[in-house]
């Protein structure tokens, strides 16, 4: 359960930001924002400024890739007030090309961050004094952690003996990248009891249960001591791998 | 009689006043006072730094896409390798945000050995910031005896996992395994023992005079700046504000620790060094408690779709056979969702943004690390000083290429 207060105070800022805050709900307990793209200005220097939210500290700007999604990237703004010792995410979607108004003005960390999301994602930003490329080599093309972008890379390097520089390859892999897919098609069928697979009911707490299991049959097991403290966490869609 | 005989100079007049043009100096990227590969471009005008300019990305190993690809068990090692001065804090963090996403608890030894590994990171980092600082700013014997210090420290992570630096130690659900015996003991005489070194070395740095000309009044960030600069950990605290999220939004078992927030006053380098050295005596402190306080029984979840099962119990199990099997190939699937989980590290809040997708693999996992947001500061505390402070203050920064990097 979130704690009281913090709903309080995302009540409060939904409803003095209308217009440029979409809406509001909770992630596990942590307090996520959506605001329109085009209002993110106002909605930190809001955010920053009124006694009540207090979110001076700018913890992170990051951006996240969907290439599914209509607005394909998604801006994450992570703040934190030292006052009310809590955190707010205040999220916006852009497209592809849109440029976003940074805030550099309202909080000098932002610079480097939202630096690194142009190089990382090639979201620009309009009004950064300084929109240069950080993480990646001096004339690296491309924005790297797009979900299209391949993770080994285009070019290659290597130290070239006759020009006495490096030297930029095409990147030749001597095997083809491989990703495996690790969704099983029998995921799908965990509550289907099959006939003739009604064998021995699958432990439902873990290692413990069946240590205690294999001690009666006389083995001995080492591990049985404080077996009240183990957490007993819903697995009802986990019993399908067990047998 | 004089002792040097006088010599008629000729008069040189000075016909025009010398005109020194403000000029662009490289810094780096491979300098000892450079704390790794940090390149600065300067603007010097003479003596005296107009901006800085950081050139970073040199040790960069794109971690955060490598992560995209690999499941959670194999993401993990990634973070010993960020801020590899203190490896298990950054593990820690990846591991909280993880548990969180799973809903999984860590049963309470492992929470304990968490804390007292965490905390001995937190000595291990500030005697390497403290005694290289002191190196840079000319004293050379702290990073002599420091370094001897460290050496032992770095023995107990060998002893709990097997390596010095990679840890690999913090698995999602608890510790990889339970501290073999008799390292408690050890660990609680080393803490005996540590504060008498402290204190030697607080003999050669804190009313060393040259030690204060170099860095009192040096860089000075106020309480308002500190927050617009996103600066966190001792950053903060040397700027006087009282935040650590060991007390404010505890993890684990740091409730139950009694230690105090050291805060400096003056904001500028010798305030963080001071700020250091007083949190390494309160780490000791919780080190202690977490030894004294330690009970017995499981180091990690006994979720048996996470943790992998016990040794013994896969000669004898078929489940748990199959179990250890899937685990280490596939993996184990994470409910889709967000979380944010921060830690104390010792450089500052270094914290973990994961999505999932409810696949095997995070989807996005965003790094945030603390050396990032201070060594951006760089520019406007340098501003003014001289090239030397700028040593100084790189050297109070506390930054690990590494995790600025990632």
């Amino acid at each position: 359960m979130p704690a009281e207060a913090l709903e309080d105070m995302a009540e409060f800022i939904v409803e003095n930001l209308k217009g440029s805050v979409l809406g509001s709900h909770f992630e596990r307990d942590e307090l996520v924002i959506t605001a329109k793209s085009e209002s993110i200005e106002k909605t930190l220097q809001f955010l920053r400024d009124n006694p009540e939210c207090g979110f001076r500290v700018l913890i992170d700007i990051c951006a996240s890739d969907y290439p599914d999604r209509p607005d394909r990237f998604e801006i994450i703004y992570n703040l934190l007030s030292l006052r009310q010792n809590d955190r707010v995410r205040v999220k916006i979607s852009v497209e592809e090309d849109q440029i976003v108004p940074s805030v550099v003005k309202l909080y000098s960390a932002a610079c480097w961050f939202e630096r690194e999301v142009w190089d990382m994602y090639g979201i620009p930003f309009s009004g950064n004094p300084d929109l240069r490329r950080i993480l990646t080599d001096y004339g690296f093309e491309g924005h790297p952690q797009r979900k299209d972008f391949p993770l080994t890379g285009y070019v290659e390097l290597r130290y070239d003996n006759e020009y006495k520089r490096v030297a930029y390859e095409p990147v030749q892999l001597t095997q083809d990248f491989r990703r495996f897919d690790f969704v099983s098609p029998w995921e799908s069928v965990t509550d289907v009891q099959l006939p003739g697979d009604e064998k021995a009911a699958i432990p439902p707490h873990g290692w413990s249960s069946m240590a205690d299991s294999v001690s009666e049959a006389g083995r001995g097991s080492a591990e049985n001591d404080n077996r009240d403290e183990m957490p007993v966490d819903a697995q009802e869609e986990d019993t399908k791998n067990a047998s | 009689m004089p002792l040097r005989k006088k010599v008629d100079t000729p008069d040189i007049a000075i016909q025009e006043e010398t005109q020194i043009k403000p000029y662009t100096m490289n810094f780096g990227p491979q300098h000892p006072a450079a704390h790794g590969v940090l390149r600065l471009v300067l603007e010097m005008e003479g003596e005296i730094v107009e901006r800085a300019d950081p050139h970073i990305g040199l040790l960069h190993r794109g971690t955060e896409k490598l992560i995209e690809y690999k499941t959670y068990t194999q993401a993990l090692p990634y973070f010993d390798r960020l801020d590899y001065v203190a490896p298990m804090n950054q593990e820690h963090a990846f591991a909280l945000a993880t548990e969180n996403l799973l809903g999984i608890t860590v049963p309470p030894r492992g929470q304990y050995i968490r804390v007292l590994f965490c905390e001995l990171g937190r000595i291990l980092n500030h005697i390497l910031n403290i005694t290289t600082f002191a190196l840079d700013v000319g004293a050379l014997t702290p990073a002599l005896w420091g370094f001897e210090e460290r050496e032992k420290g770095m023995e107990f992570y060998e002893r709990v996992c097997g390596a010095r630096l990679h840890a690999n130690y913090f698995r999602t659900g608890g510790v990889a395994q339970d501290m073999p015996a008799g390292l408690a003991e050890d660990m609680y005489e080393w803490c005996e023992e540590l504060p008498k070194f402290l204190q030697d070395l607080e003999s050669l740095l804190t009313n060393n005079r040259i030690f204060k000309q170099r860095t009192v009044d040096i860089g000075i960030v106020s309480a308002e700046e500190a927050q617009d600069w996103g600066f966190s950990g001792p950053m903060l605290r040397g700027s006087g504000i009282v935040w650590d999220l060991r007390k404010s939004q505890p993890y684990e078992v740091y409730e139950k620790m009694d230690f105090d927030i050291p805060i400096g006053k003056t904001g500028d380098c010798y305030a963080r060094y001071l700020v250091r050295m007083a949190e390494m005596y309160e780490s000791i402190k919780i080190m202690k408690q977490a030894i004294e306080q330690m009970p017995e029984g499981y180091v990690k979840s006994n979720d048996y779709k996470v943790s992998p099962p016990p040794r013994a119990e896969m000669k004898n199990s078929m489940e748990a056979l199959i179990h250890h099997f899937k685990l280490f190939t596939e993996g184990y699937h994470v409910p889709a969702g967000e979380t944010y989980a921060a830690v104390e590290a010792p450089k500052g809040e270094f914290g973990v943004y994961l999505v999932s997708d409810g696949s095997n693999k995070p989807y996005r996992c965003r790094i945030r690390a603390p050396g990032f947001a201070h060594l951006q500061a760089l520019d406007f505390m340098s501003k003014g000083h001289q090239l030397a402070d700028t040593v100084s203050i790189i050297g109070s920064l506390d930054i690990v290429f590494g995790e600025i990097d990632r």
